[in-house]
């Protein structure tokens, strides 16, 4: 079995597999990519480079988008 | 007759309506409510993607935001830290600069915190962005955001979506004498009568989002507020006449058999 790691992505914990990239969980979301920002431990994320970011443990990953809002 | 312009950080637009796009009952509602406001200025919240209902309507695909300006909010913030981080999250999303600060200071009357609001002009500011700054009727304050480099001041009229009308009047029309910035009345309005108000009292727009969206009809409301919108303007423009204590007729006084 593979390794797994624990992190959290928008509030929700999520256990996925170990060398797992910020791409892949963008991927595996159906995120549409160009529509959102993406914070990692609370720093913006450039989202040219998410397929070179590595997820550790315990990582937060907040993806937001634009609602309707007065 | 001269061209009557409305610039927001040297951009140009013809509507003086700004709308928000919250509280309607669904997506299509929003969009065809903002179609017949005529509002090329539309406000929006930055909030979590849901990670689990992926069918979810996205705003974008109900308001182009290449047809249509998003203005993104800090509604929700209630220190100067959280609107820091939604506005820059906003501008990441699609590099939006044009931005709406609000900073709330008190969960029930949504009063908004000035401080606050004013350490996170001045941030955001030095860092870029156009501010457009929701803030209360106060001429003290208006004029040290206006200092900070706040590129539109917007004074509420009433606590947001209380539907109270502009209660400060007096204040309104000092903060218009002081200020070259556009003026645009923010929160509280309840009907489009409020918004012909607002523009006569030599406000260079209006920002509705409850009058609308909750009003039993919106999509009449929404043209109420557009026609409201250009009504009060043409009004103020007009120069009214001086209001006497006695009468004065409009007939001729000569001449009468």
């Amino acid at each position: 079995m593979k390794k797994k790691i624990k992190i959290k992505l928008n509030g929700k914990f999520k256990a996925i597999n170990y060398n797992s990239t910020l791409f892949n969980i963008v991927q595996k979301n159906k995120i549409p990519l160009s529509k959102v920002a993406i914070e990692l431990n609370q720093e913006i994320v450039d989202k040219k480079k998410i397929k070179s970011i590595n997820l550790k443990n315990n990582d937060k990953i907040e993806i937001v988008h634009f609602i309707g809002g007065g | 007759m001269k061209k009557d312009k409305f610039i927001i950080s040297k951009k140009n637009f013809s509507s003086r309506l700004i709308v928000g796009t919250g509280k309607y009952k669904s997506m299509q509602e929003c969009a065809k409510a903002i179609n017949l406001s005529g509002a090329e200025i539309v406000t929006v919240a930055v909030r979590r993607v849901n990670i689990t209902d992926k069918k979810k309507p996205l705003l974008m695909d109900y308001i182009d935001p290449k047809k249509i300006t998003y203005l993104p909010n800090t509604a929700g913030c209630f220190n100067s830290k959280e609107a820091l981080r939604t506005l820059r999250l906003a501008r990441e999303i699609g590099g939006w600069k044009l931005v709406k600060l609000e900073v709330l200071g008190d969960k029930k009357n949504l009063f908004p915190e000035m401080i606050e609001t004013l350490k996170s002009t001045e941030v955001l500011t030095k860092e870029g962005f156009k501010v457009m700054v929701y803030c209360n009727d106060d001429p003290l304050m208006a004029k040290r955001l206006e200092n900070a480099g706040a590129c539109a001041i917007m004074p509420l009229a009433a606590p947001i979506g209380s539907g109270l009308g502009i209660i400060n009047e007096i204040n309104i029309r000092i903060i218009r004498k002081q200020t070259k910035l556009p003026l645009i009345i923010d929160a509280g309005l309840g009907q489009a009568s409020d918004a012909a108000i607002a523009m006569e009292l030599g406000c260079d727009g209006v920002l509705v989002n409850t009058a609308i969206a909750k009003a039993k009809k919106p999509f009449q409301m929404a043209l109420a507020f557009k026609n409201a919108v250009i009504a009060g303007r043409q009004s103020y423009l007009s120069g009214r006449i001086k209001k006497t204590l006695y009468g004065n007729p409009s007939s001729p006084k000569s001449g009468i058999i």
